[in-house]
């Protein structure tokens, strides 16, 4: 049933003369594709830098505040541009994605990661040494670090795989 | 040269190349960790340049940064090589055969000389700018040359696999 709306959708995004324009001009794809690669570049690294220094790896000269105040922000931005390239990237190829689980479950993984994000960055700003109080946090933060760090990284390997499922 | 092509022919012959090959699942897992890798290469070398070009964490001495961020990025370069290679030999005729392939090789070259060149120029007076939030003209120059062929060097990543024909 979903499924059928879902396929109509495809269907009709890839016939509306956006979709037409992205397809015929060959470099369009591949352009927003390093858009976007560089984009989740620029993202990762910034999560990643702050869950390691959660597990107290890198940066440990500076408060793990200043390292989310650092880092973390740039986050949403940049996430606003993999949004968008990702979206065109849609247009061109909706079947692509649209009618692909391994798409879904980038999302999935994208919004629990974002969440994640969130508590990271609300809990740092309210109380600075909110994850470094006692033991407990500490093992509660590296427990966060470790799941942020899975969530991106399975974030890329299903965005990868979308290449290889797509139907038709 | 006939040294060179037999060592590719070596390498594209082996049972390894062949599995990458022929199995589903083995060559796109690769990609995504030559993916995953060159995310984190190419994140944190921005880090470095962003504060080279005095537009991030200026308030802290870069060799502080770099002696942060840089252990990170050449773990994930090692990564990056080595999945690429794994890449590399399933299909070596072919990737050899392709511009992008060859641009990619050389871009990551001249990142690696841009690097070199700044440490020795800049590695006697470094003490002297290293707190500065703006720094000489030669690490900024150092840093947007960085950025410009980082970019460069994952456009032609993205290039090979919409000009490598398939099988």
């Amino acid at each position: 049933m979903t499924g059928a709306i879902v396929g109509d959708f495809a269907k009709w995004l890839g016939s509306t003369s956006l979709s037409h324009a992205i397809q015929t001009a060959g470099w369009i794809i591949p352009a927003l594709q390093t858009i976007h690669i560089l984009g989740i570049a620029v993202l990762f690294f910034s999560a990643v830098i702050v869950d390691l220094r959660l597990w107290g790896v890198l940066e440990r000269d500076v408060a793990l505040r200043n390292v989310a105040r650092r880092f973390l922000p740039v986050i949403w931005p940049t996430v606003l541009v993999l949004l968008l390239t990702g979206s065109f990237l849609i247009i061109g190829e909706p079947r692509r994605s649209l009618l692909n689980s391994a798409f879904y479950l980038k999302m999935a993984l994208l919004a629990f990661a974002l969440v994640l994000t969130v508590i990271l960055q609300w809990s740092l700003s309210a109380v600075p040494e909110f994850w470094e109080k006692d033991r407990g946090r500490r093992i509660a933060g590296r427990f966060a670090a470790t799941l942020s760090i899975l969530a991106w990284c399975s974030i890329i390997f299903a965005g990868r795989w979308i290449a290889y499922t797509q139907v038709g | 040269m006939q040294g060179f092509s037999d060592l590719v022919a070596f390498f594209e012959d082996s049972s390894l190349a062949d599995a990458i090959r022929e199995n589903d699942v083995l060559f796109p897992s690769i990609e995504s960790v030559h993916v995953l890798a060159i995310c984190l290469v190419v994140g944190s070398i921005m880090a470095v340049d962003l504060r080279l070009l005095g537009i991030a964490s200026v308030k802290r001495p870069v060799s502080a940064i770099t002696r942060g961020i840089l252990p990170l990025t050449w773990g994930a370069f090692v990564v990056a090589a080595a999945s690429g290679f794994l890449m590399f030999i399933s299909n070596a005729t072919k990737y050899l055969g392709n511009d992008y392939f060859v641009a990619k090789l050389c871009l990551i070259a001249a990142a690696g000389l841009n690097m070199l060149v700044f440490h020795f120029i800049s590695a006697g007076n470094q003490p002297r700018w290293d707190a500065q939030a703006r720094l000489p003209i030669s690490a900024r120059l150092a840093g947007g040359i960085s950025m410009l062929l980082w970019i460069a060097v994952v456009a032609c990543g993205r290039w090979i696999g919409f000009t490598m024909e398939a099988g």
